[in-house]
């Protein structure tokens, strides 16, 4: 048993690099997808939606690989606060932001949108 | 100090000295000394500005949050792949939409626990609350009807709230 939980914490230490570096990448993937959707949008508040996946996925992701590839666990419980600071606020930012819009008048699109992009025009 | 209060306080003291224990790594003498003054001064703070209560110290529904943020999770995750796809298809089939949903919560903490969750999945923002009614945009007409939303709100409730409705 004690063998066996040996070769599993050395096995752990050989992936555990790999493993999180391969989800920091992801993460990182996927904040320049949200940053994609961001650029492709056509309204404020879709372009809301988007920057939320860069908040959510690709900082899940990335804290995720960096808590696998840290030193001991100081790291790991700040990686955790910071996860649960960003949980916590980046819906209320997120919010204030479109909240802020609404107040302030500004109309959604509302209904599909056609965004076809007319040759050498920008939509 | 009210007698109903001493849960709350007690629940933010183990909260501030955990996290000031999690931040620091220095255990030297002086350290924690320096550490237990700026826990004292926060518990001062907070008790003068009287936010002592279930809102400002919700840590004794952590079992039920605990419960619920997995959940949470896996809602956030499905939500992102639908967002994700939204990004990179060539053809844009978004269909944006404002819904307004009704929430059964009843105590604030809950109905924050339930906008947060609905602006923290992707494709969903809440974008008004006044009383139990919330105006949500959705980045999918489809996706965003009032039913898709009473799972999170019943769940939300009871992590917030208990079986019984406000505590």
């Amino acid at each position: 048993m004690a063998d066996f939980l040996a070769t599993l914490a050395t096995g752990w230490e050989v992936i555990r690099f790999p493993l999180g570096a391969a989800l920091c990448l992801a993460g990182a993937l996927l904040c320049v997808i949200g940053t994609v959707g961001m650029l492709r949008f056509p309204d404020f508040y879709t372009r809301l939606h988007a920057a939320s996946i860069t908040d959510t996925s690709g900082a899940t992701l990335l804290l995720l690989g960096m808590a696998m590839m840290a030193p001991d666990w100081m790291v790991v419980s700040k990686l955790g606060a910071i996860f649960i600071f960003i949980y916590l606020t980046s819906p209320a930012s997120s919010h204030a932001a479109a909240n802020a819009a609404h107040t302030a008048g500004l109309q959604p699109l509302i209904g599909p949108v056609d965004t076809h992009d007319k040759e050498g025009q920008d939509s | 100090m009210k007698g109903a209060h001493v849960p709350y306080f007690l629940g933010l003291l183990v909260a501030l000295v955990g996290f000031w224990l999690g931040m620091s790594g220095h255990y030297t003498p002086l350290l924690l000394s320096l550490g237990a003054v700026s826990v004292a001064v926060c518990l001062i703070l907070a008790y003068r500005l009287d936010i002592i209560d279930r809102e400002g110290s919700p840590y004794v529904r952590i079992v039920g949050f605990a419960l619920y943020f997995p959940w949470l999770m896996k809602e956030i995750a499905k939500a992102n792949w639908t967002v994700v796809k939204a990004c990179l298809k060539a053809e844009m089939d978004i269909a944006p939409a404002l819904v307004k949903v009704k929430t059964a919560c009843e105590s604030d903490l809950a109905k924050v626990t339930f906008a947060n969750s609905i602006t923290l999945t992707p494709g969903t923002v809440t974008v008004e609350i006044e009383g139990d009614k919330m105006l949500v945009h959705a980045l999918y007409e489809q996706e965003a009807q009032p039913e898709a939303f009473a799972e999170m709100d019943r769940r939300s409730r009871r992590a917030a709230d208990g079986k019984g409705g406000p505590a």
